[in-house]
């Protein structure tokens, strides 16, 4: 949301009418930016009219000479946020309460395609669920990692990994995007969501399906527990398949995955975002992984630059650049060091990025670079 | 010369596009072609052209306000208006501008990179008339305005009543 030219935070206002939070400017990128809100709330009814007078304002002002300035982040930067807002509201002062305003009736036409599925009784007691979750520890493991909470009683939210360890993170073959479909059709209503995770999500499973379900996955190669946890890599195709990078990016992922395939490791590790691009246009969202991976090219060779400390969400920051670049197989042994200074630093039940941003960036430098730092001194 | 998709149609065109490196070649007599000229060189013959029956229509490029043509929209029944690249989306607005704000009424045509994609997009912001890249297949074109089953009805509707195409109002 924050990391868009335009983002936008569904929230309800003051009288409990439903609206958005408005963000611009954001993007990551050769320059990544986190957006600014410049309208805390608007009512949902103007969402077209604002888009289209935060355009208009781009047209006029913004840089096409240049395609790498041609962006609302340098153009937000250019007039600072208040005088961005500042034209912003006095061009949809032309189009307020008419315009595109959007009817009550086309929300609800929207509202229909979103009904909710029919339930059913499922409770969470139900003994198909509580049973072999409690003897079965891979399917404990998996509803663990895997299962959200949903709203519903009686109901999870499942998500398919697509990070199994030696497959391209996201990949997919034409036979699994077909157990998907039956999946979704047989135990979630039809409905299948695609994360930027790059995992597929089923939205509303009845908890006593769910072990029927993973069975299925499991045999298929899409229910690696694993959702969250530093396995969980978010890669983009990198120099295997994209003219643009300057490295390859899933080597790098699988060399990862299959250093630390250790579950119970992986769980005590907790909660960590990876993320690989293998170029400076950061289609691996690599700014906002915990730990950041871009691939650079230095004199024709493939390099590895590590960033740490980006988050998304709530706590949103761009991650910091540690030092020097790395050769890709210098990689694994890398996040291993990472993940030593955190295991060494970390307070009971700290979770990876809380750590860092206790303890700063200085801990896990000395500890990567060690003789190299202390050399260079 | 190549036809063009106006009102959900392939038809001929009729117009003669003037670039910027043939503007010696507008014609001023009342009897003239159908000519579209950039908007500066409309500009400089406004007072005779704006006689002459809208036989002459301006042209809009990506930099040019939409304020700028404001003055002449009621002496002219056609606005084309250029997309130099498909990636450069100013003229979406102008045409939003030019609708809606301007209360146009006229043709507007796109012209320029014009690919079947964009078409749908282009109809939504006010566009009725299409002038499609040279390699653009023209009759397979014509379901780009069938893409999407549903749109959502929002605000003013440019093109009710006047050649409404597919599923989609605005
Ligand atoms: S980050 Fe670079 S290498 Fe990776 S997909 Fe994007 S453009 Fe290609």
């Amino acid at each position: 949301m924050r990391f868009h030219d335009i983002g936008a935070r569904a929230r309800l206002g003051d009288e409990g009418e439903p609206g958005f939070e408005i963000f611009v400017g954001g993007g990551v990128g050769r320059t990544p930016m986190v957006g600014h809100c410049i309208k805390p709330f608007l009512p949902r009814a103007e969402l077209l009219n604002y888009f289209e007078a935060i355009l208009r304002v781009y047209n006029r002002y913004g840089r096409r000479d240049n395609k790498y300035k041609a962006r609302i982040k340098i153009l937000v930067k250019d007039l600072s946020v208040e005088g961005f807002a500042r034209e912003v509201d006095a061009e949809w002062r032309h189009t307020q309460g008419a315009g595109s305003l959007i009817p009550e009736s086309t929300f609800e036409t929207m509202e229909a395609f979103f009904a909710p599925p029919a339930y059913g009784g499922a409770r969470a007691t139900d003994l198909a669920f509580v049973a072999p979750r409690a003897e079965n520890r891979p399917f404990a493991r998996w509803v663990e990692r895997n299962v959200a909470p949903h709203r519903h009683p009686g109901h999870g939210i499942v998500t398919l990994s697509l990070k199994k360890t030696g497959v391209p993170p996201g990949d997919a073959t034409a036979d699994q995007m077909d157990l998907v479909a039956e999946l979704a059709e047989r135990f979630s209503g039809g409905e299948i969501r695609v994360s930027h995770e790059q995992n597929l999500i089923l939205p509303s499973v009845a908890l006593r399906d769910l072990y029927a379900l993973w069975e299925r996955a499991r045999r298929n190669g899409l229910a690696t527990p694993n959702i969250g946890l530093l396995t969980d890599v978010v890669c983009c195709p990198g120099g295997d398949f994209c003219a643009l990078a300057n490295a390859k990016s899933l080597p790098v992922a699988a060399a990862i995955q299959a250093r630390f395939d250790d579950l119970d490791y992986l769980f005590d590790l907790g909660p960590l975002e990876l993320n690989i691009s293998g170029c400076v246009n950061a289609c691996g969202h690599h700014h906002i992984g915990h730990i950041g991976i871009l691939g650079v090219d230095k004199n024709s060779e493939e390099w590895y630059q590590v960033t740490l400390g980006g988050s998304e969400g709530e706590r949103t920051r761009l991650g910091r650049v540690i030092g020097p670049s790395f050769a890709a197989s210098d990689i694994p042994e890398v996040i291993e060091r990472i993940l030593q200074a955190y295991v060494r630093e970390r307070l009971a039940e700290e979770c990876f990025i809380d750590t860092l941003e206790r303890i700063g960036l200085e801990p896990f430098k000395l500890t990567v670079y060690g003789e190299r730092h202390e050399a260079a001194h | 010369m190549r036809p063009l998709i106006k009102d959900g149609r392939i038809v001929a065109d009729e117009w003669d596009l003037l670039s910027h490196e043939a503007l010696d070649d507008i014609d001023l007599t009342p009897a003239g072609p159908r000519q579209i000229v950039p908007l500066a060189q409309y500009g400089t013959h406004a007072e005779v052209l704006r006689t002459q029956g809208q036989r002459i229509a301006i042209l809009l490029g990506p930099d040019d306000e939409p304020d700028a043509a404001a003055p002449y929209l009621a002496d002219i029944g056609l606005v084309a208006i250029h997309f130099p690249s498909f990636t450069d989306g100013r003229g979406y607005s102008t045409a939003r501008l030019l609708r809606a704000r301007f209360k146009f009424a006229g043709e507007l045509r796109a012209v320029g990179d014009i690919l079947r994609d964009q078409l749908y997009f282009l109809h939504r912001c006010g566009f009725d008339a299409f002038s499609l890249r040279a390699d653009q297949d023209l009759s397979a074109a014509l379901n780009a305005f069938g893409d999407y089953a549903w749109a959502p009805l929002a605000g003013m509707v440019p093109n009710e009543g006047r050649g409404r195409i597919g599923q989609s109002s605005l």
